[in-house]
């Protein structure tokens, strides 16, 4: 760690404050992304991505074809919707997703010849992406192609893409961020997606570039990845693309630490990178994005990770959207004995859930499945001001004031300390030694506080 | 257990799988807790209470043992009576217990350190809300208290008074000595601990090494100790000099007095002092002024005990004023 140097970029290369978890990346870092079987049926929620729903174009019984387009994404903020599968369309019904929304879902069950998903994954993992001809391609297309194919942020925000990368006359895109950071503990989707399929982030980050005219474009990876990196490099060469390595810490890979760390930059309070003049988009996200410029295929499939201690076999998997969590544990061998607590995405900011049959959705990284050893249910003693939380958070604000704020019912003081600057990442949560979930106690206080507003 | 237990609701998949839900983040660090730290702060204490053994003898384990039996009795008896929770399991009155009985002076007589340990726990602490809430020190509050009502039993001649004590450690305090009497100590005997004073607070070696721990720990924080190490050393490094004693105060104010203790030991108690690591400096800095202002120009030779007090009453200011700036916010 001492021998950590950051060159060629303004920023440090790291954040204020953050923690060091175990990163438990072993468990699946050297499982090559397997192919899964086109799996029965699929569950297509209406809203998979942060915004208004998409409307249904399609009815029940009628058939569709792989890719073909079964919701359209008629408000700005919106995405559309894809059938990652050839078949019949079923009733709609409703599902719960991990995140405890209530969404109407598109269900389909596989019928006829399928396209084996196979070919999909190796034209991602070819070698022949292009590299040289992106200009070819105007940046308008460019962001109707994004929009058309329903690309949302694959990081796990699942933000529409074309929206970030609209132009905006008011706010000029200097720098362009590809987001490996992959900061969550257990979760190896996005290093096996960098390592095997370089070649289409490369692309992507060019056509992604293109889109918003950045001026410059930079691949982040945390330091814990040197294969990713050596693989990144060999397919930047000869291309505008830098490669920013970035000290392994959490929350490396959220956006505004990831600014910071990089470029030195702090984006204002309640503010989006595009206020210092940057676009932000993972790795997966610009992945879709060249498959969808290239190959003209929409997104429907994504690569995800299934991990953990309390997962038998724990693999990186290519899988349609839409698949249910319980199939994807079932290849991965099912749960253990000990198995305590399913999370979707990763233990910091993952949700737990319950019911398997919750489909795999677009912003899904991955499923953690985690130990009874491994989750605390330690008792909450009272808060001893010890001021750890304090220097583990990343945003720099005070955890226990806002959660004590929380507790008491006090929104102006929970308002006054910018309770709603948080962003949920944990890093008090782990570090206290007195066992009390603030980031829980903060929710509640967030709630309060809009609700005070609104008064 | 108790997280499957309440998830009763028997339709509820998760409790037939041993699965349970509940929010992020899902995994803590596992490496410390309160009681933990409190543990910390006891093996920091090991070598001051031997120390204090060796120089004192039956009356360090006379008052050791009479003020960790109070402080425990009277945080059960006021928890009790609050109706709340036993919390004896998070040790921290055991712990103000033995810092209370290595601030009194070997001689108290009994009722002293039982006082002080009823009032420390008492008022200091379970009145305000219990652990976390207190805004004294209530080791602190216990020996002040005790300091002004047996003002003989606590003043400066309780220290000479120690009839039968081992040779080297009777006599007046070295703080007092210099004070009062103009009489100074070597070097040596002040470092290692070799001279009069409360039971915890003669050797200099020995707070060193338990400090040491608990910084290394983290359970105590580096920059209060140091910044009242820093402030101290400077005025009485001035005052040295002005008053040409060649290093003899200046050692005798480092070495000679409660300095080392408080500054490792009751100024880092982390529920009475500031947030923030700015605030801590501050904090560092407010107490080593008013130690050096009370030992140079009050009627006490010591000023340690008032200092924390008085800094304790202005730490939720020092919170407020240096709250941190979020990030992003211009
Ligand atoms: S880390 Fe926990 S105990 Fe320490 S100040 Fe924050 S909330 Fe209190
Ligand atoms: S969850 Fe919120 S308050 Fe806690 S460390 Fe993260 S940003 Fe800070």
């Amino acid at each position: 760690m001492s021998l950590f140097r950051f060159k060629g970029f303004p920023g440090t290369g790291s954040f204020r404050h953050g923690i060091h978890p175990p990163d438990n990346k072993a468990l699946s870092y050297e499982s090559k992304v397997e192919v899964m079987d086109t799996p029965e049926t699929v569950t297509l929620p209406l809203l998979q991505n942060l915004g208004v729903p998409c409307k249904p174009i399609v009815k029940s019984g009628q058939t569709v074809r792989y890719g073909e387009l079964i919701g359209v994404g008629e408000a700005f903020v919106s995405a559309a919707l894809h059938s990652p599968i050839a078949g019949k369309v079923k009733k709609m019904k409703v599902v719960t997703l991990p995140n405890g929304k209530r969404l109407t879902a598109i269900s389909i069950h596989a019928e006829g010849e399928q396209i084996p998903p196979e070919k999909l994954w190796e034209e991602m993992t070819s070698k022949d992406w292009p590299r040289d001809c992106i200009s070819i391609y105007d940046p308008l297309t460019i962001v109707k192609i994004i929009h058309d194919s329903g690309i949302v942020g694959l990081g796990g925000a699942a933000f529409p893409t074309h929206v970030k990368v609209t132009p905006n006359d008011t706010r000029m895109i200097d720098t362009l961020m590809i987001n490996g950071c992959e900061c969550e503990p257990y979760l190896t989707c996005d290093y096996r997606l960098m390592k095997e399929a370089s070649r289409s982030i490369v692309t992507g980050a060019l056509l992604t570039g293109r889109a918003v005219s950045a001026k410059e474009i930079v691949i982040c990876v945390e330091d814990n990845k040197p294969e990713a990196i050596t693989k990144l490099r060999e397919a930047t060469e000869q291309t505008v693309i830098k490669i920013a390595v970035l000290k392994t810490k959490y929350p490396q890979g959220s956006e505004k630490q990831l600014v910071q760390a990089v470029l030195g930059l702090e984006i204002p309070l309640g503010g989006l990178p595009s206020d210092v003049g940057v676009a932000m988009s993972n790795v997966g996200t610009v992945a879709a994005v060249a498959r969808g410029v290239i190959k003209e295929s929409p997104l429907t499939h994504r690569v995800i990770s299934i991990s953990g201690k309390g997962i038998k076999t724990p693999k990186n998997l290519f899988v349609p959207i839409g698949i249910s969590m319980g199939e994807v544990i079932n290849f991965c061998g099912g749960i253990t004995q000990d198995a305590a607590r399913i999370i979707a995405g990763g233990p910091m900011m993952g949700f737990s859930f319950s019911d398997l049959t919750a489909p795999v959705t677009k912003g899904t990284s991955g499923i953690t499945v985690l130990t009874h050893d491994e989750i605390s249910n330690e008792q909450e003693t009272s808060c001893v001001r010890c001021g750890r939380c304090v220097d583990a958070c990343p945003m720099n604000l005070v955890p226990t004031r806002l959660a004590l704020a929380a507790r008491y019912n006090n929104p102006s003081i929970a308002s006054q300390y910018h309770i709603n600057a948080c962003f949920e990442c944990g890093c008090c949560t782990y570090v206290c030694p007195a066992k009390i979930n603030l980031v829980q106690l903060i929710r509640t206080g967030k709630r309060l506080v809009a609700a005070w507003e609104n008064r | 257990m108790s997280d499957t237990m309440k998830n009763s609701d028997p339709k509820d998949p998760t409790e037939t799988a041993g699965l349970h839900v509940a929010p992020s983040p899902h995994i803590k660090n596992t490496g410390t807790d309160t009681q933990r730290m409190m543990i910390d702060v006891m093996i920091a204490l090991l070598p001051i209470v031997l120390m204090s053994v060796y120089l004192f003898r039956l009356y360090a384990v006379k008052q050791l043992f009479i003020c960790v039996i109070a402080c425990l009795a009277s945080e059960f008896l006021f928890v009790w009576m609050r109706g709340k929770a036993i919390t004896l399991s998070d040790c921290s009155a055991a712990v103000t217990g033995i810092i209370l009985a290595l601030s009194l002076p070997g001689s108290a007589p009994w009722f002293v350190g039982v006082l002080a340990s009823i009032v420390g726990i008492g008022i200091g602490k379970i009145i305000f809300g219990g652990l976390g809430m207190n805004i004294f020190n209530p080791a602190m509050v216990g020996r002040a208290f005790v300091m002004i009502a047996f003002a003989q039993l606590m003043g400066a001649g309780s220290y000479e008074n120690m009839t039968g004590l081992v040779d080297a450690v009777s006599g007046a305090t070295p703080l007092s000595a210099l004070k009062f009497n103009g009489l100074t100590m070597d070097i040596a005997p002040l470092f290692w601990g070799k001279t009069n004073g409360s039971l915890g607070e003669t050797s200099t070696a020995a707070c060193l090494l338990g400090g040491l721990f608990l910084v290394i720990r983290k359970t105590a924080s580096w920059q209060i100790p140091l910044s009242i190490l820093l402030t101290v050393s400077v005025i009485a490094g001035i005052t040295d000099i002005t008053g040409s004693y060649s290093g003899v105060f200046l050692v005798h104010h480092l070495f000679g007095g409660a300095l080392m203790f408080g500054a490792f030991f009751i100024a880092t108690d982390p529920v009475t002092s500031p947030l923030t690591a700015k605030g801590k400096w501050y904090f560092g800095l407010g107490t080593g002024i008013l130690i050096m202002v009370i030992r140079l120009f009050s009627g006490y030779p010591e000023g340690v005990m008032f200092a924390v007090l008085m800094m304790n009453a202005v730490t939720p200011l020092i919170n407020r004023w240096t709250s941190p700036q979020p990030m992003g916010e211009a």
